[in-house]
């Protein structure tokens, strides 16, 4: 895409904005659906096995720490209000508030992974990772908790720090293209998939921090 | 050429960089052709060495672990990069913008990135079956897969892996451009047939394939990070596999047969020079399919356990998909009716399909059926059931497709004569392929067996000489077609006088597709305007 040009891009293969702008949107969110079947599977096995093994469950819970999965939280909801804020700056073509926002944005996703970082590490250190040296080996439950507890909050983590490459690919592209009329709708889209990273997160915390007996 | 002519897609640029680099949807349907060709003949000539192992009742050609890899080979490469991609990532990727009157698909780019990731997901496949094979059967049941193969799973299931996205990219576009690309007059009830197959087979590749993504992806972690989901001792129970698998893999069968059935729609429609009857039903019909699909998995399950009320639940929701797959042939067969009937090699091919589709259909029906499905389990009688419809049907509509649009794709006629032959024999040869493993599968012979009892043998032997004739009569039509695009006539715009926008254009189109804009005047397939256009019951303007 030239820096120079002043009109919108319009893709070749679309008649006018309207079009290219509604078939953008459209395919957005048949991409969001597609990662909740991807996700799905895995919180399908989650229902099953919680069904299965209601001890391990509530045992293996305990090994997680709800105070930092809770901050962690606080964390995503706040990026998903900055990204909000963000959009709508995008939407008054107002470029300055929105590559603040977009910057907290990123901070804030940073601070996920950092908060994320020492509880997997805390993990590895009491050998709670699924594996031959698990420390409750006697117990297929806790187990089976932990491992879809890495699976889950991995396959997450992963949609974090793409969402990470995203937001700053699209910070670079306001910053570059500030001085032209700009077209809001890469940062709607690149907003639905931070929120919808927000939501899987919001399941996953009261399913595996939260269980009580 | 001496004679200057305006340029096609094929001649606008030239060089291979130009064609690896391409955002046209046209040459990446011909680049997902190649590559798909390439599977073929790997899967292909497994298919021939199995055929070739069981001539004689003792193993001797292979030993039981090759044979294993062999099959493995061959189930997993027809499907993964065949079956699935066939009609939809070729055909459809080239004639439904065409169709739609669309300069383009929606997303060009992620259509290109769609043929990359495919092929890279073919690249590990490659990679799988040289470093050590893969012997567990295309199906990647645990806890085979993930405890007991010493084989290439785990390169096996990241190809599986990084192909679905190519799947899912591809349906993904396909939706965005079917409800936003039309041309102006172009409405949902005058969409040609395929593309309404197309489309119900896209909700399929976005909705299933995700769940197969994230089923491989827990058999890797599970032999790579002992995440054991699917290992009993680890507390993981491998029937949720088999659940998991099946949600996709069920689904899969539709994307394999539904986009041909849609060529079947256009071929039907075009050489009866009528109108298809029931357009409406046949154009539901599809999108019924693709629904029930979704709640059949578990019919796979029948003897692993299910419960009898589940059993009966998927048993009857299983004969559901009998309705919609009946209103179709019967809805091709009332096409006939009255109809100017041009018997050309693309007709050949669909009345073969329908031929082939009707025994798979209905073969189908006896495994739905809890009684004879525990009999049949396991046994050759599947293996036919399952090749009539997913090789003979689907293969019988991905060649009468290709024939049809042969002349529009490489602007070529072939040897009509010759093609005609290829259909026949296909056909011949498919049928005394698989006829006789219905026979074998009633009288006990189970699947994936490389010696069997000397009773069966003449059988076998008449499978593989019907499997030499079916080789022959693909290498036949590989030849032929290929001959075509170096030294065949130079096809006109609209050699069968077919209706539809890829028809009013050059052959080959344009790189733009169209060098007017498309405007939809009629309904779809007015073959016969004066006598037979429908009432206008569409337009609630």
């Amino acid at each position: 895409m030239s820096a120079h040009e002043q009109e919108l891009h319009l893709g070749h293969q679309f008649e006018d904005l309207k079009q290219q702008i509604e078939s953008y949107t459209i395919g957005m969110w048949i991409f969001l659906v597609t990662e909740v079947m991807f996700f799905g599977g895995l919180f399908t096995a989650y229902i099953i096995y919680r069904a299965k093994f209601p001890e391990g469950w509530v045992h293996g819970h305990h090994h997680l720490d709800w105070r930092l999965g809770g901050l962690n939280t606080l964390i995503l909801l706040t990026s998903s209000l900055t990204m909000a804020l963000a959009v709508r700056a995008a939407m008054l073509n107002k470029w300055k508030p929105q590559v603040l926002f977009l910057v907290c944005t990123v901070l804030l996703a940073f601070g996920f992974m950092i908060v994320k970082y020492f509880e997997y590490s805390k993990k590895f250190r009491e050998h709670i990772v699924p594996g031959p040296l698990f420390a409750h080996k006697d117990d297929p439950g806790q187990e089976l908790f932990m491992g879809l507890y890495f699976a889950l909050t991995g396959l997450h983590g992963f949609h974090v720090l793409i969402g990470i490459l995203v937001i700053s690919a699209i910070t670079i592209r306001t910053i570059n293209m500030r001085r032209m009329r700009q077209d809001f709708i890469p940062v709607e889209l690149v907003g639905l998939y931070w929120h919808f990273v927000d939501i899987v997160w919001i399941f996953l915390y009261p399913l595996l921090y939260l269980i009580s007996k | 050429m001496s004679i200057a002519q305006k340029p096609n897609y094929l001649d606008s640029e030239l060089g291979i960089k130009s064609w690896l680099t391409t955002l046209d949807h046209k040459r990446i349907g011909i680049m997902y052709l190649l590559v798909i060709c390439v599977f073929f003949i790997v899967g292909g000539s497994m298919a021939a060495l199995i055929r070739a192992e069981l001539l004689t009742p003792k193993g001797d050609l292979l030993t039981s672990d090759a044979y294993n890899k062999a099959f493995t080979i061959h189930g997993v490469t027809l499907v993964f990069w065949v079956l699935i991609p066939a009609v939809p990532a070729v055909l459809g990727n080239f004639c439904l913008p065409l169709m739609i009157g669309a300069r383009d698909v929606a997303f060009p780019r992620l259509n290109l990135l769609s043929w990359y990731v495919f092929t890279i997901g073919g690249v590990f496949g490659i990679m799988a079956v040289i470093f050590g094979g893969i012997d567990t059967g295309w199906t990647f049941y645990t806890p085979y897969s993930t405890s007991f193969s010493h084989t290439s799973v785990v390169l096996a299931v990241t190809a599986v892996f990084i192909t679905g996205f190519s799947s899912i990219m591809t349906g993904l576009n396909f939706i965005v451009t079917i409800h936003k690309m039309r041309a102006p007059g172009m409405t949902w009830f005058r969409l040609p047939l395929f593309v309404w197959a197309n489309y119900a087979t896209s909700l399929i590749m976005v909705l299933a394939t995700p769940v197969i993504a994230i089923t491989v992806f827990l058999v890797g972690l599970e032999k790579v990070a002992h995440i054991g989901i699917f290992d009993p001792a680890l507390g993981g129970d491998p029937i949720l596999f088999q659940h998991m698998f099946w949600f996709y893999s069920h689904p899969a069968v539709y994307i394999m047969i539904l986009p041909p059935m849609g060529v079947i729609s256009e071929i039907v429609a075009c050489f009866c020079r009528k109108r298809i009857f029931g357009y409406e039903f046949v154009a539901y019909s599809s999108l019924a399919i693709a629904i029930i699909g979704f709640i059949v998995w578990a019919h796979h399950l029948f003897t692993s356990g299910l419960s009898t009320y589940s059993a009966m639940v998927f048993s009857f929701l299983t004969f559901l998909v009998a309705i919609p797959s009946a209103v179709k042939v019967f809805n091709w067969t009332a096409t006939f009716y009255k109809g100017e009937i041009h018997f050309e090699s693309p007709m050949y091919f669909a009345i073969g399909f329908i031929g082939l589709f009707l025994i798979g259909g209905l073969t189908g029906l006896f495994l739905a059926s809890l009684g004879t499905d525990i009999h049949f389990q396991d046994t050759y009688f599947v293996v036919a059931h399952f090749h009539y419809v997913m090789v003979g049907s689907a293969i019988m509509g991905f060649l009468g497709g290709l024939h049809f649009w042969w002349p529009k794709i490489t602007g070529k006629l072939y040897a009509e004569g010759l093609a005609r032959w290829a259909a026949v024999i296909i056909f011949l040869g498919f049928n005394f392929t698989f006829f006789p493993q219905f026979i074998l599968g009633y009288l006990g012979m189970p699947r994936r067996y490389h010696s069997y009892s000397d009773e069966f043998q003449v059988l076998h032997v008449c499978s593989s000489l019907g499997a030499t004739v079916l080789g022959f009569g693909y290498i036949l039509t590989f030849c032929y077609l290929l001959y075509s695009v170096k030294f065949g006539a130079k096809a006109p715009k609209n050699p069968w006088g077919a209706k539809g926008f890829e028809w009013v254009t050059d052959s080959p189109p344009p790189t733009d597709n169209f060098d007017f804009k498309p405007v939809m005047r009629e309904e779809a397939y007015a073959y016969k305007p004066d006598y037979e256009a429908p009432e206008v019951v569409h337009e609630r303007a």
